[in-house]
C-alpha cells in the first residue's frame, strides 16, 4: 500500500516536473536564448573591453574573476523567473485547478515547480558556462562545492519564485521583485568586484546580501578564492531553503492566492 | 453506499457573503443527480468545496466513505471534475493535457496513453490530439474537459454546466455519452441551466437557493408535484366563434392556436374529448414550458417569498 502511494507520488511529481521542463524548452527563445545573449554581452563589455583595463582581481584576470559570478547570476535569475512566471500563469489561466483537484500533496506541488525552476537555472547555467569558454579557460578547484552551491542556489531562488508566484495577482507583480530586489542584490553581490574594495561600512552592509554568499562560495569552488567563509555560505543557504520551504508549504496549506 | 454525503456544509466568503447555510445532501452510488438552482444560489460553491477548490467554513464531506478532510488524497482520487470555465493550459497539446492529468492522479503515461486515446476517439477529438488546446472550438474545449475529467477513471464525475454555450447537436451527443458512462457505473452529479437536460438525464434532484436546499427528491416525485401544465394546441381549422372549454382555462393565441392550462385531475383525454365534441381537430401540441422549468420557477419563487 505504502509503496503504491510512493509510486503514485513519484508519478505525480515526475508529471509536474516534466511538464515544467517541456514548458521552458518549448519557449526556448524566451527562456534559454536571452540569458545566453545577455551574458555574452557581459563577457564582451565587462570582461573583455573594460576588464583588460582593470587588470587583475585577487590574483586572477578580471575576465576569469567575474566568470563564476556571471554564471551564478544567470542560474539565480532563471530559477526564480521560471517558477514565478509558470506558477502565476497556471493561476492566471486557472489550470492550477488541475493539480488542486488531484490527490497531490502540497509538498509535491512545491517540489515539482522547484525542480522545474532548478532545471532551467542549471540549463541556463550550463549554456552560459559554454559561452564563457569563448572568453576564458574555466577550471574547477573544488568540484563538490561548485556543483552543490549552484544546485542549492537554484533551489533557493526557485522557492523564492514560487512564493512570488503565490502572492502575485498580475504579471506586473512577478516583475517587481526581480527588477527592484533581485537585480540590485545581484549587482551588489560581488559578481563584478571583491567586497574588500568597499569601505568597511559597505562591506558590513554587503554581508546581509544572500547573493554575496552564493557568488563567493561558487567562485571558491571554481577559482579557490572567496571573500567569505564557505561554511557560512552553506549554512546561510540551507537556513534560507528551510525557511522558504516552510513558508511556501504554509501558504499552500492555507490556500493563499489559489483557493477561495 | 453513498457516493457523496454532505453534512451541515457552510461557506462564508471573506466579503461576508454566506453562500451555503448548512446544507445536507446524499448522492447514491450509480446515481445521475441534478443539482439545480438560480445563479448565485450556491451550486458552484458546493462543487468547489467537494473538489477542493474552495475551502469550507464548516461541515463535512464524505466521498465513497472517505472523509475529504481526514484523507483528502483518497477522497480526491474518486472524483473527476468538469468545471464551468475552461481551465486548461491553452498552449499544451490536447493529448499532453490528458496524460498530465492522469499523471497527477498517479497514473503512469504508459497506462494513461491508451485511456486518453480511447476518450479522444469517443469524444471526437482524435484528429485534434496534437493540436494546442487554445486552437480548439468551444465545443471541442468542452469535450476536452470531459475527457480530462475521465482520464483517471473516476467513480464520481461532477459536471458544472458542461453544455453551456454548446449547440443542440453537440449537447445531445454529450447527453448520450454521459448516459453511457453512467450506465457503466460512474456516479454523475450535474449542474445545468438547461432544465430539459436535467429532466432527461437525472434520476434524482436537489434544488438549492440562497444557500439552502429547498427540494431534494427523485425526479419522478418532483414532476408529480406539478399540479398544472400549460399546452399549446395547433388546430387544423379556424377556431369556431362559439368555442367554449368549461373544464380548463384557455387563451386564444390566434385563429388556429390555443393555449390550455390543464390541472392534474383533468388530464389530456378530457381536453381531446371536449375538442372533438366541437369538431375541432388538433394538428400538434407542445408544452408551453419544460415541466421541470415550471416546477423550478415555482419552488424558487416560493423560496424567495419566505426570505
Amino acid at each position: 500500500m505504502n509503496s503504491s502511494i510512493h509510486y503514485r507520488h513519484w508519478i505525480a511529481f515526475y508529471t509536474l516536473f516534466s511538464r515544467e521542463v517541456r514548458r521552458f524548452l518549448r519557449i526556448w527563445p524566451q527562456t534559454l536564448l536571452p540569458p545566453a545573449i545577455t551574458m555574452t554581452l557581459y563577457f564582451i563589455i565587462f570582461g573583455n573591453l573594460i576588464g583588460t583595463r582593470i587588470g587583475e582581481m585577487d590574483g586572477f584576470r578580471y575576465m576569469d574573476y567575474i566568470a563564476p559570478g556571471i554564471i551564478m547570476m544567470s542560474v539565480i535569475n532563471n530559477a526564480y523567473a521560471n517558477v514565478a512566471s509558470s506558477f502565476f500563469s497556471s493561476k492566471f489561466q486557472n489550470h492550477i485547478e488541475e493539480m488542486l483537484v488531484a490527490p497531490i500533496p502540497n509538498y509535491l506541488i512545491l517540489a515539482g515547480y522547484v525542480a522545474g525552476g532548478t532545471a532551467r537555472g542549471l540549463c541556463v547555467g550550463f549554456i552560459v558556462t559554454l559561452v564563457s569558454l569563448f572568453f576564458t579557460q574555466l577550471s574547477i578547484a573544488h568540484v563538490f562545492i561548485t556543483f552543490s552551491m549552484v544546485i542549492l542556489s537554484a533551489v533557493m531562488f526557485a522557492l523564492g519564485g514560487f512564493i512570488n508566484g503565490i502572492y502575485a495577482r498580475s504579471f506586473d507583480e512577478i516583475a517587481i521583485i526581480p527588477t527592484f530586489i533581485l537585480t540590485p542584490l545581484t549587482y551588489l553581490g560581488g559578481v563584478f568586484y571583491s567586497i574588500s574594495l568597499l569601505p568597511d561600512f559597505w562591506q558590513h552592509v554587503s554581508l546581509a546580501n544572500p547573493i554575496l554568499y552564493m557568488v563567493n562560495a561558487f567562485r571558491y569552488g571554481m577559482l579557490g578564492i572567496s571573500d567569505i567563509a564557505v561554511t557560512t555560505a552553506f549554512a546561510m543557504i540551507l537556513t534560507c531553503i528551510t525557511a522558504l520551504t516552510c513558508f511556501a508549504l504554509f501558504l499552500l496549506h492555507r490556500g493563499t492566492g489559489i483557493r477561495n | 453506499m453513498t457516493a457523496l454525503s454532505i453534512r451541515n456544509l457552510t461557506k462564508t466568503y471573506r466579503n461576508g457573503l454566506t453562500a451555503l447555510k448548512g446544507i445536507d445532501l446524499d448522492v447514491n452510488r450509480g446515481d445521475f443527480f441534478a443539482l439545480l438552482g438560480p445563479n448565485g444560489a450556491g451550486k458552484s460553491t458546493t462543487i468547489g468545496i467537494i473538489s477542493s477548490l474552495v475551502t469550507k467554513s464548516s461541515g463535512s464531506i464524505t466521498i465513497f466513505g472517505t472523509d475529504l478532510e481526514k484523507d483528502p488524497e483518497r477522497a480526491k482520487s474518486f472524483i473527476g471534475l468538469v468545471p464551468q470555465e475552461f481551465n486548461f493550459n491553452g498552449f499544451e497539446q490536447v493529448k499532453h493535457i490528458l496524460i498530465a492529468q492522469a499523471g497527477y492522479y498517479g497514473v503512469p503515461a504508459k497506462l494513461a496513453e491508451p485511456r486518453a486515446d480511447e476518450l479522444l476517439h469517443q469524444l471526437g477529438l482524435w484528429d485534434k490530439r496534437n493540436t494546442p488546446a487554445r486552437a480548439l472550438s468551444g465545443g471541442m474545449k468542452r469535450r476536452l474537459m470531459i475527457a480530462r475529467a475521465l482520464v483517471h477513471n473516476p467513480q464520481l464525475l461532477i459536471l458544472d454546466e458542461p453544455t453551456a454555450g454548446v449547440d443542440i447537436e453537440l449537447r445531445r451527443s454529450m447527453w448520450a455519452f454521459l448516459s453511457k458512462i453512467n450506465q457503466q457505473g460512474t456516479t454523475i452529479i450535474l449542474t445545468t441551466h438547461y432544465l430539459e437536460e436535467a429532466e432527461n438525464l437525472c434520476r434524482n434532484i436537489a434544488i438549492i437557493d440562497h444557500g439552502n436546499i429547498i427540494e431534494n427528491t427523485d425526479m419522478k416525485s418532483l414532476l408529480n408535484k406539478l399540479h398544472k401544465e400549460t399546452f399549446i394546441f395547433y388546430l387544423k381549422s379556424v377556431l369556431p366563434n362559439d368555442f367554449t372549454l368549461p373544464i380548463a382555462d384557455y387563451l386564444k393565441l390566434d385563429d388556429t392556436t390555443i393555449e390550455i392550462e390543464i390541472d392534474g385531475d383533468t388530464g389530456l383525454n378530457s381536453i381531446f374529448t371536449a375538442l372533438t365534441q366541437q369538431n375541432i381537430e388538433v394538428c400538434s401540441m407542445k408544452n408551453k414550458a419544460n415541466r421541470l422549468e415550471e416546477l423550478f420557477l415555482g419552488l424558487v419563487e416560493k423560496s424567495e417569498a419566505t426570505l
